[in-house]
């Protein structure tokens, strides 16, 4: 992203993210989490390489380094290490990452999630009367709900790797369309999830 | 005031580090290297954290506090740390062992009743600090006013809030709150090996907390925190107390338990033993009063059945803490035991059973946290360079939503400063105001979780319901303290927006402690000033009528025979009054007329020095 603004120190136009070019000043932070790392915005990142930018823009940006220089820089300091800590957050994370990414392009998370995948129609009805059964007390069934939660997270894994597929076919072509398979995976994604999480506590509680 | 606190003399301005504890407090600093213990006057170098208030209404601190304890438990404060940041209801049952009286009023801040005063948690950690401060500024010969302190990792923002209130208190400027087990990992400098992951077990006298670290080039990041903030050795000691007063009412036939001096006693005795049986194999619980013994022994094997409960409830944060974490045991490279409970045999196998490797135990585990402030400190001041601590939240940040539930916006275990924004609308047209509760914890119901504040959105243009955009961002900054500023973003225009924390005091309340303290300090320092220079006079006299004994001295003239006793008079005078200055204007003077004198003896002392050494 272009980012062209004059230094709040020095008066001078800076390119530079976080640092003046001229006087070497602590800017604003960027609020993108991409361009704050200084990487292309894609949707595959290597870990390592993202670990030792975070490692190497906190010792340069922490609160802790700007101690006694101006109150200026000191909140500049702050925000841009809040930003530092919840960008490298999101985007360690693949899914996570993924989702900031649509947002950024402006594709918005659709309500899928709450509606379950066609194809797993019936197997979520099933599901949903063994789990009605087991708080009732019937401990029977847990063998059932034990391959069932397998059955999920194989499934959850098939997701992850169709997702990866996409992300490198996205990375590769800038392809919108790709953009949109991927929401439609996550969604998927996080329905899967968020029964595999019901099934945990279940068979924990129960 | 002015002028006092700005007496240069010309030493680069001290940071020290504070370990402010449960059963003890203690301060240290960087000396070039190392972090060092500052001792007191005595030598000392724990401050035990205990508050008495004398007959005469004075204050005492410390150790100069423990006969009070006994004499007088009803106006001693100690374990006030358990108090910081909660109310009366939290304390619940815990009430009737503390020796102290809680007063009615204490909600959301409670109210400690000594003698005829109230004093706030803030205000008696407040009275440790100071003597911690007062330690460091004899020891350093110069004013001290800055401090980094440490704090459990797992305490809320309200514990934590409190802790600074205390620090301002005391006339400290706390630069940073750090998690004592984050500290003590630093202290241990387990960075020298390149690359790592550290658990950090970490059990004091009424907070337990674990902490688990990566290590690398130098940085410490926290990846995960757990704990809780009402487990400690205090349990230990309470449970043995509990037992013993069964055991001497069925032997005396006489219940002690509402005498305040009687449970004081048994819990030194109880204590004691507790301590012993590190080791030895068994003690014996020894308690005296009103010329009745009672004597049980009790072996190690019972002591470790009695307390297993107490050393289990450690280890359910602990699994939780690795899971959060994304470890299992194997992965964790070393293990480092904090605080003065893991001293307890017990302790040690339990931690190592679970982490499946020797903790390390190198450091005294009283001093450790408090080496490791003053490490954080010398980050701060510049002094250290290379490490940086990336430290944690402990417990997820949400804020209430329609029908009770909670909307969580930062995570726990979310490395700070962390932020998170969110925008707010208006229900109904012309609404002005927007409240907004912010809690903490990681339940999924309000009432399940820890009430924070709630914060006024104050002043907003009254437009149709759902107009308005109200952007607010919550920060989380390196202290674990939550900020909260609004902008309206339509406008861009900052909204003002009101504090109202469920928990501890307003920054009113704040600031009237701080002014009727600096009122005391400035009494504190004068009585210091002025009993430093009367020593100082009294070295000075008895030196100048022992040279009136000497040869030189009948070498003077009538003249200056008289200078001398007219400046000796002159300080005598001084010496009575309350007046610092004057004395040590008088010493000046004293040191003027009497220098030739000096000057007549040393020229004869060398003489004679050389003639000795003549063959
Ligand atoms: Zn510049």
């Amino acid at each position: 992203m272009e980012r062209l603004t004059s230094c709040w120190n020095c008066g001078k136009n800076t390119e530079q993210i976080h640092f003046c070019g001229s006087c070497s000043s602590l800017q604003p932070p960027a609020t993108n989490y991409y361009d704050f790392f200084g990487f292309e915005h894609r949707l595959n990142l290597d870990p390592a390489a993202l670990e030792d930018r975070f490692y190497r823009l906190s010792r340069r940006l922490h609160p802790d380094v700007y101690f006694r220089r101006s109150a200026r820089e000191q909140q500049f300091s702050l925000d841009a290490t809040a930003i530092l800590n919840d960008g490298y957050r999101t985007l360690k994370n693949p899914i996570s990452r993924a989702e900031y990414l649509l947002k950024e392009k402006g594709i918005t998370a659709s309500e899928n999630g709450r509606q379950p995948p066609p194809e797993l129609l019936e197997e979520v009805f099933e599901l949903n009367e063994m789990l009605e059964e087991l708080r009732q007390g019937d401990d029977s069934l847990r063998p059932q709900l034990e391959e069932a939660e397998q059955r999920f997270l194989k499934l959850r894994d098939e997701i992850d790797c169709r997702l990866q597929v996409e992300f490198e076919l996205y990375d590769a072509s800038g392809d919108r369309s790709r953009l949109l398979e991927v929401r439609s995976l996550l969604s998927r994604r996080r329905y899967i999830r968020n029964l595999i999480e019901e099934v945990e506590r279940e068979l924990v509680g129960a | 005031m002015s002028g006092l606190y700005q007496i240069d003399f010309g030493k680069p301005e001290r940071v020290v580090g504070i370990d402010l504890g449960t059963t003890n407090s203690l301060a240290a600093f960087m000396d070039l290297t190392h972090p060092q213990v500052i001792p007191d006057a005595g030598g000392e170098r724990l401050v035990p954290s205990l508050v008495s208030m004398a007959e005469s209404g004075e204050m005492v601190v410390g150790n100069a506090a423990r006969p009070l304890l006994i004499e007088h438990p009803e106006r001693s404060v100690y374990s006030v740390k358990r108090l910081m940041g909660r109310g009366a209801a939290d304390v619940g049952e815990e009430a009737a062992l503390f020796p102290f009286r809680i007063a009615p009023e204490s909600e959301s801040v409670i109210r400690i009743e000594l003698g005829e005063r109230r004093f706030t948690p803030p205000e008696i950690s407040a009275l440790v600090l100071r003597q911690l401060k007062s330690n460091a500024e004899a020891y350093f010969n110069q004013p001290v006013n800055k401090a980094v302190i440490t704090v459990p990792a797992y305490f809320n923002d309200a514990q934590r809030q409190a802790t600074k209130d205390a620090g301002r208190i005391a006339g400290l400027d706390v630069l940073r709150l750090v998690n004592e087990p984050t500290a003590a990992a630093l202290a241990y400098g387990l960075d020298k090996r390149e690359e790592g992951t550290v658990a950090v077990y970490d059990l004091g006298g009424g907070t337990f907390d674990i902490s688990i670290l990566k290590l690398k080039d130098g940085i410490f990041e926290v990846l995960a925190t757990n704990g809780d903030t009402h487990l400690g050795g205090d349990d230990i000691d309470n449970l043995l107390i509990r037992i013993a007063l069964e055991d001497i009412q069925s032997e005396w036939g006489e219940d002690v338990a509402g005498s305040g001096e009687a449970v004081q006693r048994l819990r030194q005795a109880v204590i004691g033993a507790k301590e012993r049986l590190s080791f030895a194999p068994f003690a014996d619980i020894v308690f005296e009063y009103r010329g009745r013994q009672y004597r049980r022994r009790l072996e190690r094997e019972l002591f470790e059945r009695l307390i297993a409960g107490i050393v289990d409830r450690t280890l359910g944060p602990c699994r939780a803490c690795l899971k959060d974490a994304g470890l299992t045991p194997e992965r964790i490279d070393e293990v480092v035991l904090v605080g003065g409970s893991t001293r307890i045999p017990l302790v040690r196998r339990a931690v190592e059973t679970l982490f499946r490797a020797r903790p390390h135990t190198e450091l005294n585990p009283d001093e450790v946290v408090a080496l490791g402030a003053a490490i954080q400190a010398g980050i701060l001041s510049g002094e250290v360079e290379g490490k940086l601590l990336l430290d944690v939240t402990p417990l997820s940040l949400g804020i209430e939503t329609m029908g009770g539930a909670v909307e969580k916006i930062i995570l726990r275990n979310s490395t700070i400063p962390a932020s998170a924004t969110q925008t707010f609308t208006t229900a109904v047209d012309g609404q002005t105001n927007v409240l907004i509760h912010v809690l903490q914890g990681e339940r999924e119901l309000a009432r399940d979780c820890r009430s924070l504040a709630r914060f006024d959105l104050k002043g907003i243009e009254p437009l149709p319901a759902g107009m308005p955009r109200i952007e607010v961002r919550f920060l989380i900054d390196a202290n674990g303290i939550l900020n909260v500023t609004a902008r309206d973003a339509r406008t861009g225009k900052e909204q003002t927006v009101e504090v109202k924390p469920t928990y501890g005091l307003t920054d009113a309340q704040v600031e009237a402690m701080i002014d009727e303290s600096i009122d005391h300090a400035e009494e504190d320092f004068q009585a210091r000033q002025l009993m430093e220079a009367r020593v100082q006079a009294d070295h000075i006299l008895a030196a100048v009528e022992k040279a009136r004994q000497h040869d030189a001295y009948y070498g003077l003239s009538e003249l200056e025979k008289q200078q001398i006793q007219d400046a000796v008079n002159q300080l005598m005078l001084a010496y009575h009054s309350d007046d610092y200055l004057l004395i040590r204007a008088q010493i000046d003077h004293l040191n003027g007329v009497t220098m030739k004198l000096a000057e007549t003896m040393m020229n004869e002392a060398v003489r004679g020095a050389l003639k000795g050494t003549r063959i």
